[in-house]
């Protein structure tokens, strides 16, 4: 028997198995044929197209999509693929309403774009459910690159190395690859283990080995692997996470949101995975929001995300915060966190309201006080463990426009490397452009 | 509401819109449903002549093409006249008849082509005190094989004599079903009136294969690995039977010979097309067997709500309207200039239109940077690709370009005189000099 939303504490069981399961199902279900032949034939094939400009990867959306209204989405799958290796997951996480679908021409005219994400996934699904893998190796050129990290980043990066004939090594601290596709993407948005089997689709180039638990900075040295290889590309994502620097911080049922999710994306049995009655979220970002979500999902009685700056500020797009909030979590805005009171763990937190003034946020000095057995803090996350001698820019990996860092022969991508947004896809183009400025630096 | 009723050759319906000789016409119950829905008329599907009746396939006898969301755009069909026994049609035709007397209801048939065929046939069909009859010289598929359908249309002498022939034996009007599948319309129709026809109806279905299945690598629909020609009908083959109706409509030789519009009506609008084109009425099929009997209630409701804001009260007011409108190419105005031009607040961006022009046409749209469409006047030929490639209705129009300036494309100013290819410099056999 489920317990109910009202248990106090961070309890498990909140809700049954089979209300968990359907609360963790797709968020987006994939279409059918006939589905995605209709949202197909809404596509204007446009002439320099809009949509394309604004994905990261570039990829070709009119021509994928006529290749699916055509009838052949195993061509459309190859046309995604050729410039996003992961487009299947992107398919599935790209806030589409911030890239390729916000300027889709049909968005502008009606406010209902082409469902550019929905049609990847229809297509790139296709694909893998048979087993194929559409690229081969070119003739082996006898390099070797070291890939460190087995983020979108680092994953892309070495698809293309492979692909283009070098020997692939990828290290991961973690005895998984996938990076936060694997451990941080709303389960929502990657379900049936997608993470997972999109690494060992991909995997199938050959010319790739994984290492596991192999850390640098402790089992590994950026001089040993330069020494080692012929390039080394850097893609370790951002480890750190921002402190809140709050009384009560350090109380029991306070944690990093990342830790939660990427505990909740490794769960056997979600019905097993304890949340609070009354959870409070610190943060505007996607990872506030995809933690507040998955608490309320997980059968949590009140969720709050608390963001310090209005609405227009928040780091979530507007469909992300529609959805929390279809999801009955409750969005409070200009206020910051004071304190956190309890006895041992937390009971309330003290929340004090903000003031914008010329970008910066002040306390106005009143405060309210919610009921809140479980805080996620999920203000930011850092760069950290990046080896010594390399240059930082905004408290990134400092790369040129093809990834080049201050150090020769060692590249850098994604999450860790300055400019681009931190989303799969763009660490995806990252990974990408990196490997072909290596090949050319390589084979020139 | 405007009145509907309509009479073609003294024949009453409540409204213009019959039912197509064809299965929703096959049998008593689906003529009584088609009644109750609210259809004016119908042509009882075609009869044969006594004795063991026709066998159709038994595999599957249609195949289609479809549009957006799997909308049907085009039919085909296989399938030949009546396959049950003369008797049965005709009683159930007298039945019908009787029980709906303010309905039109026609008598289609294909017999051999002799006189003693027709001779036996016609009086079984007027005893059912039918209205008229209908003679299918059309069916392109399986009847032509046997001489008869659209082996008969395709020679105006035999449409001429067999017209004769029925004229001889049968007192009401007799209509002519003409089959497209012909090089020039005309010469049927006027062989259909020589012979005596009170009208002509058409089109008959299009000689098609419409489609090819790529595994067995046979035409469908496939019968036993094997597929045949069929007949095209549906939405699809519109445009080609208006343009029969209106070459018969303005052919001096058939001018006033009454036309029962077919061929892809589907809509109030396909109806008052036709009829401003010289139908005295439409007769349906596909939209029919696409949607049911219902769609008729639209084909109604439209027309008389349009009817009703042109101020016509009877369908007499507009039928043939157009037709002093179409002309042939040699008499259009060559001094008549518009251009393209783009609503800027319409405009979505797509490109399309550049595109188009661009690698197509006459290099006449210019894009901006920041993704602005204009149009060049001193390129555009007002060609209209640009109009119809659009995906936003009212967008791109064509505006003309009034007395008295200059068209920036040839630099002459627009004298508003009209002037044709007739007397065009250009023209060797120009009859006159400019
Ligand atoms: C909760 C959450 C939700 C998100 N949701 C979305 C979303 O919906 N859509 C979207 O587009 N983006 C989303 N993002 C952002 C997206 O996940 C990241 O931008 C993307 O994963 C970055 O890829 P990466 O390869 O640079 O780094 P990561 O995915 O972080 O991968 C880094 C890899 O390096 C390994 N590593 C780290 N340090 C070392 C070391 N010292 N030695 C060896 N290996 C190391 C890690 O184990 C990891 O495997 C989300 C992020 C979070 C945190
Ligand atoms: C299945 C089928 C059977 C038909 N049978 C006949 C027929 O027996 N006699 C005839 O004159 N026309 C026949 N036709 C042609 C139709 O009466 C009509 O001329 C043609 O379908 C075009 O009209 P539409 O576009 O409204 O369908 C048939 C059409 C179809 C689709
Ligand atoms: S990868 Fe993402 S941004 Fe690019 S087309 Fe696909 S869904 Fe859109
Ligand atoms: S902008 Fe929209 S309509 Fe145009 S090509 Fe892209 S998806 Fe198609
Ligand atoms: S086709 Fe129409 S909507 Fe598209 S760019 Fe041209 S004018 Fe604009």
């Amino acid at each position: 028997m489920a317990m109910s939303h009202q248990a106090s504490g961070i309890q498990a069981g909140r809700l049954s198995a089979p209300e968990i399961a359907d609360n963790f199902g797709d968020l987006h279900a994939p279409y059918d044929q006939h589905e995605a032949a209709v949202a197909a034939d809404r596509c204007y094939f446009c002439y320099d197209a809009p949509c394309m400009t604004a994905c990261p990867t570039s990829i070709d959306i009119p021509q994928f999509i006529r290749e699916i209204q055509a009838g052949h989405p195993v061509s459309a799958a190859k046309t995604i693929l050729e410039q996003n290796i992961l487009g299947g997951m992107c398919a599935r996480v790209c806030p589409t309403e911030t890239l390729c679908e916000e300027v889709c021409v049909r968005e502008t005219a009606e406010g209902k774009p082409v469902e550019i994400g929905r049609l990847q996934r229809y297509a790139t699904d296709t694909l893998m459910a048979r087993g194929v893998h559409p690229f081969t190796r070119a003739e082996a050129t006898g390099k070797r690159v070291a890939v460190v990290g087995a983020g979108p980043a680092g994953l892309a990066a070495a698809h293309r190395l492979a692909m283009l004939g070098h020997d692939v090594v990828v290290y991961d601290g973690k005895d998984k690859a996938g990076g936060l596709n694997e451990f941080g993407i709303a389960a929502y948005k990657s379900t049936n283990d997608f993470a997972a089997r999109e690494v060992e689709w991909l995997l199938q180039i050959g010319g790739i080995s994984m290492e596991y638990g192999k850390k640098l900075g402790q089992d590994l040295s950026l001089d040993a692997l330069k020494g080692d290889f012929d390039a080394v590309f850097l893609s370790i994502g951002l480890g750190g996470v921002n402190a809140l620097r709050s009384a009560g911080e350090d109380k029991d049922g306070v944690r990093d949101a990342v830790d939660f999710i990427a505990e909740l994306r490794q769960a056997e049995d979600l019905s097993a995975l304890p949340v609070g009655r009354n959870v409070v979220v610190i943060g505007g970002g996607m990872t506030a929001v995809d933690a507040a979500v998955q608490s309320k999902l997980l059968g949590a009685e009140n969720v709050t995300i608390a963001y310090r700056r209005g609405r227009e500020a928040m780091g979530a797009s507007r469909f992300e915060q529609d959805l929390a909030a279809s999801k009955g979590v409750k969005l409070m805005f200009n206020v910051m966190p004071k304190a956190i009171h309890g006895n041992g763990a937390a009971a309330e937190i003290e929340l004090e309201y903000t003031e914008v003034k010329g970008g910066r946020v002040s306390g106005t000095g009143e405060t309210v006080r919610l009921v809140a057995d479980q805080v996620f803090k999920a203000i930011g996350q850092t760069l950290e463990g990046q080896p010594e001698g390399l240059e930082i820019e905004g408290g990134k990996i400092k790369v040129s426009e093809t990834g080049q860092t201050s150090v020769a022969g060692v590249w850098a991508g994604g999450d860790c490397a300055s400019g681009g947004e931190d989303l799969t896809v763009t660490a995806v183009a990252e990974g990408r452009d990196a490997a072909m400025d290596i090949h050319s630096s390589l084979m020139g | 509401m405007a009145d509907l009723t309509t009479e073609f050759l003294g024949i009453k319906s409540p409204n213009p819109f019959w039912l197509a000789s064809a299965p929703p016409t096959d049998k008593e119950y689906n003529v009584r449903r088609a009644f109750e829905a609210g259809w004016g008329g119908v042509v009882w599907k075609t009869l044969g002549s006594e004795g063991p009746p026709v066998v159709n396939v038994n595999g599957p006898r249609y195949g289609a093409i479809w549009g957006a969301d799997r909308r049907l755009l085009g039919l085909n069909n296989i399938e030949l006249i009546t396959d049950r026994s003369l008797e049965t049609n005709l009683e159930e035709i007298t039945r019908v008849k009787k029980d709906y007397p303010d309905r039109a209801v026609i008598v289609s048939i294909m017999v051999p082509c002799e006189e003693e065929a027709w001779k036996a046939i016609l009086p079984k069909v007027e005893a059912t005190g039918a209205d008229g009859i209908e003679l299918n010289f059309g069916c392109p598929h399986g009847m032509a094989e046997r001489g008869m359908g659209s082996a008969v249309g395709q020679v105006p002498e035999y449409i001429q004599m067999v017209t004769e022939w029925c004229k001889k034996y049968y007192s009401k009007p007799v209509i002519v079903k003409l089959t497209p599948n012909i090089t020039d319309v005309r010469f049927p129709a006027r062989a259909a009136k020589a012979g005596g026809g009170d009208a002509v109806s058409l089109i008959n279905t299009i000689n098609s294969i419409v489609s090819v299945d790529l595994d067995s690598m046979a035409p469908e629909p496939t019968i036993g690995g094997k597929g045949t020609h069929g007949g095209y009908c549906g939405p699809a083959v519109k445009p080609i039977a208006m343009n029969m109706v209106a070459e018969i409509a303005r052919d001096p030789q058939t001018h006033g010979l009454p036309i029962s519009a077919i061929g892809g009506v589907t809509t109030w609008k396909d109806a008052a097309e036709f009829m401003a084109l010289g139908a005295g009425n439409v007769q349906v099929c596909t939209a029919a067997m696409t949607y049911g009997f219902n769609v008729v209630k639209e084909m109604i409701s439209g027309l008389s709500n349009w009817m009703d804001e042109k101020g016509y009260t009877s369908t007499q007011d507009f039928i043939g309207m157009a037709v002093p409108n179409v002309t042939d190419w040699q008499y259009l105005d060559l001094n008549f200039v518009t251009k393209a031009k783009i609503s800027q607040d319409d405009c979505i961006k797509c490109g399309r239109c550049y595109a188009a022009c661009e690698d197509t046409s006459h290099q006449a749209i210019a894009m901006s940077e920041d993704r602005t469409f204009t149009v060049k006047d001193e390129e555009c030929v007002a060609c209209n690709l640009c109009v119809n490639v659009c995906p936003v209705e009212g967008c791109i129009t064509m505006e003309e370009v009034p007395v008295g300036e200059v068209d920036l494309r040839t630099g002459k100013v627009v004298t508003g005189e009209y002037a044709n290819w007739t007397t065009h410099p250009n023209n060797p056999s120009a009859t006159a000099a400019e």
